[in-house]
């Protein structure tokens, strides 16, 4: 049951490495784009709190350090012992050819735990983690490229007045 | 205020629905003067278009005033009046600066739908299913517009609704349809349906150097409209065999190019129509091909089908073999809305076309199910319904 669960997925942002290292590389950035992520509070160069959310206002919370940090190439990261979860996680940014811009590839990897805990967790990462990491990196792209995430939250619609 | 809520197959409701607010910094809100139901409206109407939910708002071509912007928008004010793409694209992404507007990376929220289906995300649509982005449409008297910059284009204030309503859509999806042809000198550009967007497919093909135009449909007015406005000669399905009339008025070549006008609710006669039909009605084939097989059939060898009519999903018995042998092009897409519609402003601006030729008929927002059922059928010769939210 309690093996590693690793997640790989890459998306061209058509921006320069370096801008993005940048946004990356102020870990307090991540909760603009990640749909879990509610804080990361940065306390040294290489050490951060992460607090996400989880279901009913419950919270899962561990410090992160970095673990290997090459501007504007790539950030490392891993939670230190006594996390709720055992986590890690890299993000590495190549130029892509042909002025196309940067590629951007996120690997991360957890050890779900047994208990209360892996219940929230399966619920948080529902049962598609890939899926929500490509969600997050297409918020990463659209924040980056277009200076805002699309929306269709809070608009009108007839929902309520249904009787289907 | 008023909107038209989709609630199923042919089962569209007038409600009383929140104003919409600006949400995000490069939105604006925009008082809707017209709007009008697009041939594509009629896929969602009949139940066709996956990922509708009850309640959404539908209606995707349109025009208005801005009455609210946000606080990143920088070429748009308040009392601008504007065209609006039915497309909506950032503006910023490697797709959006290669002018292919549909295909942006950012303005679709619900992209991840569409990646089980098509592969990749696309641009989101107004008022077209949650797979397009979810967003909310024209068919209301309020609508909000994201990345207004580059999804609304001002236009003058002088020059009626009627003329530059097409713009939004229509124009520049028939205009794009003979874009993709690459028109030479000499060549003759065969286009399947006679409705709005097959109209303007026809005279933008002249307006891009075809040496003649040719028109299908079966519905007399709309064949007149083809000769009238666009200038083509025409051709009545029901009346003549497409191939052998098709052959006979090009010395045998066939058409140098084709266009798709008509999409994935294509009339077929005889048993090929019945099996579409049948296929399409218990889903084990969503779109009805047979424009696209009689285009093959038709082209010219080394020639080129343009595809502007929609289609949604997977089709069978395509005649590959012919398309193969044939060395023909295929080339296709949803409309590149803001590469197009400033030329096409101008267009009507000068006095070069006059869209409102299309427009049939006139009715309040309010009976738009009337609208649609007289658009469907086209009831009193309709071509094209106007849509007044006041």
């Amino acid at each position: 049951m309690s093996q590693n669960i690793k997640v790989e997925k890459t998306v061209t942002i058509d921006k320069p490495a370096a801008e993005l290292y940048s946004f990356w590389r102020r870990l307090e950035n991540l909760p603009r784009f990640t749909r879990h992520l509610q804080d990361v509070t940065v306390s040294s160069d290489s050490r951060s709190h992460w607090v996400t959310r989880g279901p009913l206002g419950g919270t899962v919370e561990w410090d992160a350090e970095i673990i290997d940090d090459r501007p504007n190439e790539l950030i490392a990261w891993k939670s230190v012992p006594g996390a709720d979860v055992d986590n890690a996680g890299s993000v590495q940014f190549k130029p892509a050819p042909g002025n196309r811009g940067t590629e951007v590839k996120v690997v991360t990897t957890y050890n779900p735990p047994g208990g209360a805990i892996g219940d929230m967790l399966a619920k948080l990462f529902g049962e598609s983690p890939k899926q929500q990491i490509g969600d997050d990196l297409a918020r990463f792209k659209m924040l980056m490229e277009a200076g805002e995430i699309a929306t269709n939250d809070g608009q009108p619609s007839g929902h309520s007045h249904s009787k289907d | 205020m008023k909107a038209v809520c989709w609630h199923g197959a042919e089962d569209v409701r007038v409600e009383t629905v929140p104003d919409p607010t600006i949400l995000n910094p490069r939105d604006a809100i925009l008082k809707v003067t017209s709007t009008t139901i697009c041939g594509s409206d009629l896929h969602i109407y009949d139940g066709f278009i996956p990922t509708m939910k009850p309640g959404d708002i539908m209606g995707h071509e349109f025009m208005g005033e801005i009455v609210d912007v946000g606080p990143e928008v920088k070429h748009l004010k308040k009392g601008d009046r504007t065209v609006v793409s039915s497309i909506i694209g950032c503006g910023h992404c490697w797709h959006c600066n290669q002018q292919q507007w549909s295909l942006c990376d950012n303005s679709n929220p619900n992209s991840w739908m569409q990646e089980k289906i098509l592969g990749h995300g696309t641009a989101g649509i107004f008022g077209y299913s949650h797979a397009f982005g979810g967003y909310a449409g024209s068919f209301a008297e309020y609508i909000r517009i994201p990345f207004a910059d580059y999804t609304a284009t001002a236009v003058p204030k002088d020059i009626p609704d009627e003329k530059l309503l097409p713009v939004s859509d229509a124009f520049p999806t028939g205009y794009m349809g003979a874009d993709l042809c690459h028109i030479q000198p000499g060549d003759i550009v065969a286009v399947w349906g006679c409705g709005p967007v097959g109209q303007f497919a026809m005279l933008s093909a002249y307006l891009l150097g075809a040496e003649r135009v040719i028109g299908i449909d079966r519905f007399p007015e709309r064949l007149q409209l083809a000769r009238n406005f666009a200038k083509a000669e025409t051709l009545n399905y029901e009346e003549v065999d497409v191939l052998e009339a098709l052959k006979e008025m090009t010395g045998g070549r066939g058409p140098d190019a084709c266009i798709d006008a008509v999409g994935m609710e294509a009339h077929g006669q005889g048993p090929e129509g019945l099996y579409d039909k049948a296929k399409q009605a218990i889903r084990l084939e969503t779109d009805r091909p047979h424009v696209l097989r009689q285009m093959i059939l038709a082209c010219r060898k080394g020639g080129t089908l343009s595809i502007m009519g929609v289609y949604g999903g997977f089709i069978d018995k395509m005649p590959m073999g012919a398309a193969m042998n044939k060395a023909l092009t295929f080339r296709m897409g949803q409309m590149f809305g803001p590469k197009y519609i400033p030329k096409l402003v101008e267009h009507v601006v000068n006095g070069d076309v006059d869209p409102s030729v299309v427009l049939s008929h006139r009715l309040p927002l309010t009976e738009t199910k009337q609208a649609f059922e007289m658009f469907k059928h086209k009831k009193d010769q309709c071509i094209k319904v106007l849509l007044k939210p006041d």
